[in-house]
């Protein structure tokens, strides 16, 4: 077992339960979905991303790529978030919670792109 | 792929995961710690608000307590977050400079800088391999030229002596090792632009390693080396390299021919000189008497060689015979720089001596002793080391070979112009006669200066009007070419040297031949003549007028209107 190998696939997995968690719900609905867990994505994200740097191969620069697409659009959703409750101050609107929510379903797409990726190479090397 | 990102990343991984972890904590903590508003109600910090907090207090910017004034407790973790985060700051930013500074990432950007410069080349280049004297006299004379190069050498310091050269293109250049065949690729070898290399290091199986490596990754482009062992040599020739020289091989021969046929080395010197020298007077090495020849390591065997060929008296001085061997004819041990040894090889009635050991200092020595005791000596010195060419200019030798200049001089002349290679060669199985007219007609051409060599080559870039011409079935002969296209019945003042056609070649070729498409041409003149004769070449016009004297019809509604006046 090579721990490298645990961390990864856990904060991979992570990242995709978290986003998979702010995401379900009703779509407009702000109760359904909660801004810590949304940091929480946020964050382990970050991580991903950071730990699939600097891999050669082929499977590592499309991992890579998932991540970074995750990230762009978990920082749009943020910043969506932030301009909402804290710059125009019209608060947490079912129109705004409804984009705050797409745009982390997208980033789950990605993220689920990560997990199936993930699951390919593990499967290949049948190690 | 990219190595310098993937450096980057993954010296950069661990100082990124402790920033983001240490600004999640940070964040964390101040959302979860109880603070209050203006007016005393408990309200904790957003998300927002705690991230823009912790944001200028790890960069030690420290705007204050933003939005309200902070509790105790909001406080007390902050303590803690400005020594988490400022650490784990310095800490990254530390780890991102020593990368910055670090020998194998500065030489990883080199080489990327380098590579990339190759790739964007877009005019026929050649590969230099080795910058010392050979390569930096031929990257000079190949960029006054307008010749792009690029120079790859082991020596950092050479490289750096490149970029201060104050060369006419710019020539990048690499210190590497090129017996790694990736830095020849790097250097170019695989682009397609790639015109040809030259291996001209100063040990031999570099230069062979450098020619193998062309041959097997781009055969199609061709591959010169520089080599002073037979041995080597031939194992060169043996996997098909193209030209291959050896310096004292070549200077061994350009002293038997001027002993044989001045005329002919005059010739030769005249046609390859760099345009704006002065022409050289001949030089006349005795054939007959005695020649002392100090020295007998590869440089002396192959002049000897030579000279015996010519049936020359020889006599040899070498100071470590066990070493070099001795030759069949008489010799003296000795280094020759102490007038006793000198005067047991007679140099009393001897008429030359050749001073050719590796060490400049002995040969000036030689030099100068053999001098006091016979000065009519006609003198050969070997001049190692260009930084000694003032010395060697002084003690007045006739001649002076520089190993280094001889082979950059050749691959000069190969490169720039290769009609005057082949001319060269047919040249020597010419009678010295035919060298001593063509000298006269060459210094009544030019008025003291070395003449201009240019090629012309019968296509559509170089002579569009002639090569339409022949398309229309209208043919040039070569006299046209050499009318003055301002005044017809004058001549250019220059001169046919030679005629390529398919596989034939014709010296001098005579005014009346016809010229074909695809033909080349080897002429010498002053350079007057030669943007004179780029009019003809070129323009329709000029090439009627020295044709016919007068002036074609031009313009579709002329031309139409001509064809039915006739």
């Amino acid at each position: 077992m090579n721990p490298e190998k645990v961390v990864f696939g856990f904060f991979i997995v992570l990242a995709f339960t978290l986003n998979f968690g702010f995401f379900v719900g009703e779509l407009d609905n702000p109760a359904h979905h909660n801004v810590w867990e949304l940091f929480a994505v946020v964050v382990v994200n970050l991580i991903a991303t950071v730990l699939k740097f600097g891999d050669r191969t082929q499977m590592g620069a499309v991992l890579l790529a998932t991540s970074l697409v995750a990230m762009l659009q978990l920082i749009a959703a943020v910043l969506v978030w932030a301009i909402a409750v804290h710059v125009t101050e019209v608060g947490l609107t079912p129109v705004v919670t409804a984009s705050i929510v797409s745009l982390a379903g997208g980033a789950m797409m990605a993220n689920v792109v990560s997990v199936v990726l993930l699951v390919v190479e593990t499967v290949m090397l049948r190690r | 792929m990219d190595s310098i990102a993937f450096l980057v990343f993954r010296r950069m991984r661990t100082p990124l995961l402790a920033l983001i972890l240490a600004h999640a904590v940070a964040v964390l903590g101040l959302v979860l710690m109880p603070g209050q508003d203006s007016a005393g109600n408990p309200a904790s910090m957003s998300f927002f608000h705690a991230l823009y907090v912790v944001s200028y207090t790890a960069t030690t910017i420290g705007f204050g307590e933003i939005p309200e004034a902070f509790t105790e407790a909001q406080r007390l973790w902050l303590v803690f977050v400005i020594y988490a985060t400022v650490v784990v700051w310095f800490y990254s930013l530390g780890t991102l400079i020593a990368l910055l500074q670090d020998k194998t990432f500065q030489r990883a950007m080199t080489e990327r800088r380098f590579a990339r410069r190759v790739q964007r080349l877009r005019t026929p280049f050649y590969l230099v391999c080795g910058y010392g004297e050979t390569g930096g006299v031929l990257v000079r004379a190949l960029t006054e030229r307008d010749q792009q190069v690029v120079a790859v050498d082991i020596k950092e310091e050479r490289i750096q002596l490149l970029r201060l050269e104050n060369l006419r293109l710019y020539v990048p250049g690499l210190a590497a090792d090129v017996r790694r065949p990736t830095h020849l690729v790097e250097a170019g070898l695989r682009h397609p632009l790639c015109a040809g290399v030259a291996a001209l290091t100063n040990v031999n199986e570099t230069n062979l390693k450098v020619a193998i490596a062309t041959k097997l990754m781009h055969p199609e482009i061709k591959v010169i080396c520089r080599a002073d062992s037979h041995d080597i040599e031939a194992n060169m020739a043996s996997f098909g390299t193209d030209h291959i020289y050896d310096p004292f091989d070549i200077f061994a021969l350009y002293l038997a021919t001027a002993i044989q046929a001045p005329c002919l080395v005059l010739l030769e010197e005249w046609l390859t000189g760099l345009g704006g020298e002065r022409l050289k007077d001949p030089i006349y090495p005795p054939a007959k008497g005695l020649w002392i020849l100090c020295g007998y390591g590869r440089f002396g065997k192959a002049v000897y060689r030579h000279l015996v060929e010519q049936g020359v008296e020889v006599l040899v001085v070498e100071a470590e015979p066990q070493r070099t061997g001795t030759p069949a004819t008489a010799w003296v041990q000795g280094r020759g720089t102490e007038a006793e040894t000198l005067e047991q090889a007679k140099v009393a009635r001897a008429v030359a001596l050749l001073a050719g050991t590796d060490d400049d200092a002995n040969n000036l020595s030689i030099i100068m002793t053999a001098r006091q005791l016979n000065p009519d000596l006609f003198v050969v010195a070997r001049e190692n080391h260009l930084d000694n060419h003032e010395l060697f200019e002084a003690v007045g030798a006739q001649i002076v070979m520089h190993p280094s200049s001889i082979v950059a001089h050749r691959i000069r002349v190969l490169l720039a112009t290769p009609l005057l290679t082949e001319f060269e060669q047919y040249a020597r199985y010419q009678e010295d006669t035919w060298a001593c007219e063509l000298v006269s007609r060459i210094a009544a051409l030019v008025d003291e200066q070395v003449p201009e060599v240019w090629e012309v080559r019968v296509d559509e870039d170089d002579a569009l009007a002639v090569w339409d011409a022949a398309l229309r079935g209208n043919p040039t002969t070569l006299g046209n070419l050499l009318q003055d296209p301002r005044d017809r019945d004058a001549r250019l003042p220059a001169i046919a040297l030679m005629l390529a056609r398919g596989g034939d070649r014709e010296l001098l070729p005579a005014g009346s031949r016809r010229l074909q498409r695809g033909d080349r041409l080897l002429f010498c003149g002053n350079a007057g003549a030669r943007s004179r004769m780029r009019w003809t070449l070129l323009n329709h016009h000029a090439l009627c007028y020295v044709q016919t004297g007068g002036s074609a019809p031009a313009g579709i509604a002329w031309r139409w209107l001509g064809g039915r006046r006739h």
